[in-house]
């Protein structure tokens, strides 16, 4: 082995490590002890084991490759405009492990969805199929969320209210567990609160 | 606004001034006598001499060297010996089992992953089609996509690249084969019971880290002793210099297991920082680990395959510590508008612009080297796939940079275009650049002929038409898309309806594709299991020579 492979080795070997260290820092390390001593507010409220259960629903099936959570400022985009809420803060994502603000919007922003839509039944029957309140959309229709019913009704059954002529005739559709956790989650979306802005909170300029 | 830009001028000059430093501290020996370093690939005086395997017979091969020798780049008397063409016999062989695991598994994620990505794109133009079962819905469908194409096809070919070429690129025989075989399974296993994972509804929620950390498990230690055995091999190595593409794959196999490590630390990330990390983790794994793979395939073949030595090895050094410098800090780019400090986009930003100094130094170097000599393409299918996949690292690159500045981000933040532009570079560049080092390894290592040219060019259009029908037509559709949702005076739908037709345009693109990767699936496989009429031609390495003016190729005896 010659010497100068070994140089050429050893250069390597720490230059790599090197660069790969500095990355860590400046986009893991700073940004864990920048955004850590933002102090707890008192809003957002901690998710209650339902919510906590509807997230679950929500990543599982993956409503984040449609979905961002994350409304920009109104320098940026019209965010704000279209009803999405005031640009968000690191502290509006305190207890959301792991984070989902999204990186596509092929559906709108959720981040203050209970606001604009506060009806359970709303997004339940959305759920079932959302082309019966939106005729364009492309979301999908999630039909194992629900279960179909006939005979007598059972006790403490959500049956989903739907527009005339979404469902078979003759049944009842009954939400699932998931179904209603799901919603649960997407009720508990609402970032309305008054927050301090201000760069260091975090919004991009 | 003014803030912004400050902040910006201070990161930029922060950056500029940090790796001037570190490339000074580096470049001890840097500028040296850099003939020897690029020539290490050739035997003594092998330069001249193409080599393409998955040449057309020896007519195949005879018609590339004429070529070669009409765009006149040597005139030397080339020769490779029997002494050389032995040892290189003995490297190509020292891999079989790990590459044919690799490549095999590789092959198969890759026909797994297009239909994913088949049934993903078409529930987005029809939305009721298979809905019935949570598995098949579009949440699930297309993670299991993203992370079969990921850590399936790419790492596997990668791995298998990295592990014939390292043996080739140090002259000596892969160390600890049966160990890299093992790794090459145990990391098949992590990534299958990885996206059964994600489609059962197990998934972690992060992009690009989907899995399931018991998943991650099997592929760490999986791709630990692929490493350790590549490795091993680097500590054995019988050459003088270490050529570019040993720094690459060196500093790749380095990299990953940081970079899988950082992000899967338990108990740590959370809300902001995690995103943060997240996009980290998501452009690194490109940027460290496919990147180095990628060029590392390219700046070994295509001087290989036209026996010509790349244009500048100096450039081809600086390219790589400014690789690695910048894009390690593109990540950030992900988060334009988000909720995270401003400095770190900025950062981020800066970066993702000065990604313009490696990539001229690649593109500089292969269309230098490549130039001239284009009419080999049409002889070699291996120089076809790395020459058209190193044009869409630069393309890419170039769009990445781009795409990184705030007034084009805004409108392409959030859409398809960011699909597309994720395609060219994990696709259009990377796939193609593995699928031309799979044309030109297999012959060498079951040692047999591919069994027909056709197929590399029914494999070869399919692909190139359909990827192009792709990613212009969603490029397109995800622009509008952009655009309307800027428009604040269109509700949000109309974002939606104005890309119908283009999602239509892109499941098109991939349904060629798809056929693209049967074709080429059915060819590996017909390799495999060695079907097709006995042919020895380009396949063996044997002696041979070649004098200016005579018609071609003189070839001896096999070198076996």
């Amino acid at each position: 082995m010659s010497r100068e492979a070994q140089v050429d080795l050893t250069r390597l070997i720490a230059g790599a490590l090197a660069i790969v260290t500095f990355s860590i820092v400046a986009l893991v390390v700073m940004p864990y002890f920048l955004t850590r001593t933002t102090t707890r507010p008192a809003k957002p409220a901690p998710y209650t084991t339902a919510q906590q259960a509807g997230r679950a629903v929500y990543i599982a099936n993956g409503c984040i490759y449609c979905h961002s959570q994350q409304p920009r400022d109104p320098s940026v985009a019209p965010d704000q405009q279209r009803g999405w809420g005031r640009p968000s803060v690191p502290a509006d994502y305190v207890h959301d492990e792991p984070h989902l603000l999204g990186t596509m919007r092929t559906g709108p922003d959720l981040f203050n969805i209970a606001v604009r839509q506060p009806s359970r039944d709303w997004h339940l029957g959305h759920l079932y199929q959302p082309r019966a309140y939106m005729a364009q959309s492309i979301m999908p229709a999630y039909p194992f969320f629900f279960e179909e019913r006939t005979g007598p009704a059972q006790a403490g059954e959500v049956v989903v209210k739907l527009p005339p002529g979404a469902a078979p005739a003759g049944v009842r559709i009954v939400a699932k567990a998931e179904a209603i956790a799901l919603v649960d989650y997407l009720l508990s979306l609402d970032h309305t609160y008054p927050v301090r802005t201000g760069r260091n909170a975090g919004a991009a300029p | 606004m003014s803030f912004t830009i400050g902040l910006l001028v201070v990161t930029f000059f922060a950056s500029l001034g940090g790796l001037g430093l570190f490339i000074w501290s580096m470049s001890n020996g840097l500028f040296g006598p850099e003939s020897a370093a690029s020539r290490v690939i050739f035997g003594a005086k092998e330069i001249g001499l193409a080599e393409e395997p998955a040449a057309a017979s020896v007519a195949g091969q005879n018609a590339l060297q004429e070529t070669m020798n009409r765009t006149g780049h040597t005139g030397e008397f080339s020769v490779l010996t029997a002494e050389e063409a032995n040892e290189r016999l003995i490297q190509d062989a020292s891999g079989k089992w790990p590459v044919l695991l690799c490549i095999g598994f590789a092959v198969a994620w890759l026909v797994m992953a297009s239909v994913f990505g088949l049934v993903a794109s078409i529930k987005l133009h029809v939305p009721d089609w298979l809905t019935g079962q949570a598995w098949l819905s579009f949440g699930r469908i297309r993670p299991a996509h993203l992370n079969s194409v990921a850590y399936g096809w790419c790492s596997l070919a990668a791995f298998g690249v990295a592990l014939w070429l390292m043996p080739r690129l140090l002259r000596t025989p892969l160390v600890g084969a049966k160990t890299a075989a093992a790794g090459a399974v145990l990391w098949g296993l992590g990534v299958s019971s990885g996206i059964i994972a994600v489609l059962a509804g197990q998934s972690t929620g992060l992009e690009w880290l989907e899995f399931p950390w018991q998943c991650d498990v099997p592929m760490v230690i999986g791709g630990t002793m692929m490493g350790v055995a590549l490795l091993r091999t680097l500590r054995n190595r019988a050459v003088e210099h270490l050529y570019v593409s040993v720094w690459y794959i060196a500093a790749g196999l380095i990299w990953l297991p940081i970079l899988i490590t950082v992000a899967n630390w338990p108990g740590v990330h959370r809300g902001v920082s995690q995103a943060a990390m997240n996009w980290w983790y998501g452009h690194n794994v490109l940027g460290l680990w496919f990147t180095p793979i990628g060029l590392a395939a390219i700046y070994y073949f295509i001087p290989k395959v036209l026996g010509k030595p790349i244009h500048s090895y100096n450039l081809s050094l600086v390219g790589f510590w400014t690789l690695a410098f910048f894009y390690s800090q593109v990540g950030g780019h992900h988060l334009i508008g988000g909720p995270v400090p401003g400095w770190i986009i900025s950062l981020s930003i800066v970066q993702s612009v000065m990604m313009i100094v490696p990539v001229t130094a690649v593109a500089i170097n292969q269309h230098r080297t490549s130039w001239g000599h284009l009419g080999a393409l049409r002889d070699s299918p291996t120089l076809r796939f790395i020459v058209l996949g190193g044009m869409m690292y630069t393309l890419a690159s170039v769009q990445g940079s781009i795409e990184s500045l705030r007034v084009v981000n805004t409108v392409t933040h959030f859409t398809h275009y960011t699909v597309a532009h994720a395609h060219l570079g994990l696709y259009g560049f990377f796939s193609m650049v593995m699928f031309g080092s799979i044309y030109f390894m297999l012959p060498r290592v079951l040692d047999w002929e591919w069994p027909s040219h056709r197929l590399i060019s029914l494999h070869f259009w399919l692909v190139m038409i359909g990827f192009a029908t792709y990613f212009i037509g969603l490029s397109i559709g995800g622009w509008l898309q952009g655009l309307a949702m800027l428009d604040a005076s269109k509700p949000f739908i109309e974002s939606v309806v104005i890309t119908k037709p283009y999602l239509l345009v892109r499941t098109l693109g991939g349904s060629l594709m798809t056929l693209g990767h049967l074709v080429f699936a059915l060819h590996v496989g017909l390799m495999l299991t060695r079907r097709g009429a006995v042919k020895r031609g380009p396949t063996l390495l044997r002696t041979r020579s070649y004098t200016p003016g005579s018609a071609g190729l003189a070839l001896g005896g096999s070198g076996a």
